[in-house]
């Protein structure tokens, strides 16, 4: 059954895409933009938190976003790739 | 020396430096000329992704813009940033296994049509031409303020410089160019941002400065802005005035557009593997980011000062920059109540001055009284933004017309060479059109660029994201699903931007979404359609399932 890793490969993947893209929807859209009146009550020096999370505190989190998206399927990459040489032993590729 | 000289010198200088690279970087055959033959390291490709992306828009007019809208002008910036994220997660490494040139290559072979690719040859041209327009209008007026050169010989300097590098080099060409154009254009960005953080709130970054207390003692710098801004009667700045829907639908439709602009996407095509294709999306993210957190404490900063120079100021007694922009128009004293001071208030009926959003950019290392080399950096590096998006914007337009049209649908057997020739000839007229449209431009051009977002948001991104993760998604949908939207979101843009401008108002909006958010309901008009049409036709062929199962997974294209 060399699909089985196959299938395991796109089903991890489509899960951290997903869980990713929640957190890019809940910091971009959630905080920066529908509850940033709420978040501007707290104030961190000279900033009002809603305010520095829309100009700044968003785009910081976009970056560490990509940035763990290129290591997890790095690593999920190499696992498929082991896999996927078990599951073809004794075949001709 | 003069800033003229100074400018002149940095102009030169960084000229030279990207014919020097043109030359160097020659194309020999389609693939180096389309996808800079696939060997670019993803380092180099997210300066290049960056130096593309980041246009005139970005460098000139976005931190004037926040300037004005204060805490609105965050859609912009989230905007902007935001769609790297989808376009790293959801585009980037399955175009790149995919491995073809184009967007239409995709399209078309994806959705096994020539009607389809036809569909996205028009979309990519369409899209790719309005903001190339944008691009040739900026460099002219960078040109005529700084070098004192009017606008038409502007644009003629502009056009040339960048058809030789991009028909000598073609993709490749271009993208080594890019990242010189990234150094410099990062390096003058920065320098002034990093003068007036230090002059106005004795911190080095920017980013810190931001949020800190001013020199002269007046508490914090946002503090301070609100408080200026409540005095003097306009809105406060980190309070948001428009409705918070329409923020929310402005955000979206610049997400789902920065990932759908096909010249961005095409800098994917040009890196060795998936693996690349994702760190380069990481690396692009990171250059970009220097920028985009750094225009709203600029944003901040510049307004500050320019309240402080000119509120209450006998006009008389204002500084030489003052003249100098109110002669080009960008600013001008109206002096209501005669009384020789300038008035600078948010109410219209007492206010004397106007201040164009695109000058806080160019004028603010002056209004600083930063020396004369900070100065004349600042038009270096708006020409490495004008330029370097321009070139790539030229490159979508040649190889829509070279590659998609005469070799993939109309003209199957011509040569390699005859297709090189195709390509290079299609950017000479391209260059001719946008340079001409920049020498003259209709009014509305600064506005429409905005929209060319709209419509690769409505289009594209949709009907690529679809053709990766919906494997039974077939040629019916996605056609009928990116002329719903292309349509829906130009007519919206059309008739209130063009045909009835004063109809502009939150009452008439449909939902209250104002059209440069129009988009987000655009992608979901495309959406809708893709997906209720492809329920009642029949399911894509085996082996296109068969191509969506591959792309899925890593290794060597």
């Amino acid at each position: 059954m060399p699909n089985t890793s196959a299938n395991s490969y796109w089903k991890a993947n489509i899960k951290l895409v997903l869980s990713l893209l929640c957190v890019w929807f809940f910091v971009s859209f959630v905080c920066g933009i529908l509850l940033v009146d709420v978040l501007d009550t707290i104030r961190l020096k000279g900033f009002k938190l809603g305010f520095w999370i829309a100009q700044q505190g968003s785009i910081l989190t976009f970056i560490a976003l990509i940035l763990i998206y290129i290591r997890e399927m790095d690593k999920l990459d190499s696992q498929y790739k082991q896999a996927s040489s078990n599951d073809t032993e004794g075949e001709v590729k | 020396m003069s800033v003229q000289m100074w400018t002149y010198l940095f102009v030169f200088l960084s000229f030279g430096l990207y014919i020097g690279i043109a030359i160097w970087s020659r194309a020999g055959s389609t693939k180096e000329f389309y996808v800079a033959g696939g060997g670019v390291h993803p380092v180099a490709n997210g300066m290049a992704t960056a130096a593309d992306w980041m246009s005139a828009a970005s460098f000139i007019s976005m931190t004037g813009l926040i300037s004005f809208l204060g805490r609105d002008g965050t859609f912009y910036l989230m905007g902007w940033t935001g769609g790297y994220v989808l376009l790293a997660l959801l585009l980037a490494p399955y175009l790149r296994k995919f491995g073809k040139f184009t967007v239409p290559d995709f399209i078309g072979d994806r959705y096994y049509s020539q009607s389809a690719r036809l569909v996205a040859v028009f979309c990519a041209i369409v899209i790719s031409f309005i903001y190339v327009c944008g691009q040739m209008q900026g460099a002219g007026i960078v040109f005529s303020r700084f070098l004192e050169v009017d606008v038409t010989t502007g644009v003629i300097i502009g056009m040339a410089i960048v058809f030789f590098y991009a028909v000598l080099g073609g993709m490749k060409g271009i993208t080594y160019t890019q990242v010189a154009q990234y150094c410099v254009l990062i390096f003058a960005f920065m320098v002034p941002a990093i003068f007036i953080s230090i002059m106005m709130t004795g911190q080095v970054i920017p980013q810190i400065g931001f949020g800190s207390e001013l020199v002269d003692g007046s508490g914090y710098l946002l503090d301070r802005l609100d408080g200026l801004s409540q005095e003097l009667g306009f809105a406060t700045y980190t309070e948001g005035q428009r409705s918070t829907q329409d923020v929310f639908f402005i955000t979206a439709a610049l997400m789902f557009g920065t990932a759908g602009l096909p010249h961005v996407i095409i800098r994917f095509f040009t890196v060795p593997n998936v693996r690349d294709a994702r760190r380069s999306a990481g690396y692009a993210m990171i250059f970009i980011a220097i920028l985009y957190t750094t225009a709203p404490t600029v944003a901040a900063f510049a307004r500050t000062n320019l309240i402080n120079s000119v509120s209450n100021a006998e006009y008389s007694a204002m500084p030489d920059w003052f003249g100098k922009w109110e002669t080009t128009n960008l600013i001008s004293f109206d002096d209501k109540n005669n009384d020789g001071k300038i008035q600078y208030l948010g109410d219209a009926e007492r206010n004397e001055l106007t201040v164009s959003a695109d000058i806080m950019v160019m004028a603010n290392p002056e209004i600083a009284g930063l020396p004369n080399w900070v100065v004349a950096l600042v038009t270096a590096g708006a020409l490495a933004a004008a330029l370097s998006t321009a070139a790539g914007l030229l490159l979508v337009i040649s190889t829509s017309v070279a590659h998609d049209m005469l070799k993939r649908t109309f003209m199957p057997s011509i040569t390699e060479k005859q297709e090189l020739l195709s390509a290079r000839l299609s950017i000479l007229v391209a260059v001719l059109i946008a340079g001409y449209v920049g020498m003259n431009p209709p009014a509305y051009v600064a506005q429409v660029v905005a929209f060319a977002f709209g419509l690769a948001a409505a289009s594209f991104f949709p009907a690529i994201v679809l053709g990766i993760f919906q494997k039974k998604m077939n040629k019916q949908g996605a056609i009928s699903g990116m002329m719903a939207g292309f349509i829906f979101t130009a007519s919206y843009i059309i008739y209130f931007k063009l045909l009835n401008p004063a109809a502009s108002t939150a009452n008439n909006w449909l939902f209250g979404i104002s059209p440069e958010g129009i988009g987000t309901l655009g992608t979901l008009v495309n959406l809708c359609f893709a997906y209720a049409i492809s329920k009642f036709t029949p399911d894509p062929p085996d082996d296109v399932q068969e191509l969506v199962e591959t792309i899925r997974l890593p290794g060597e294209a």
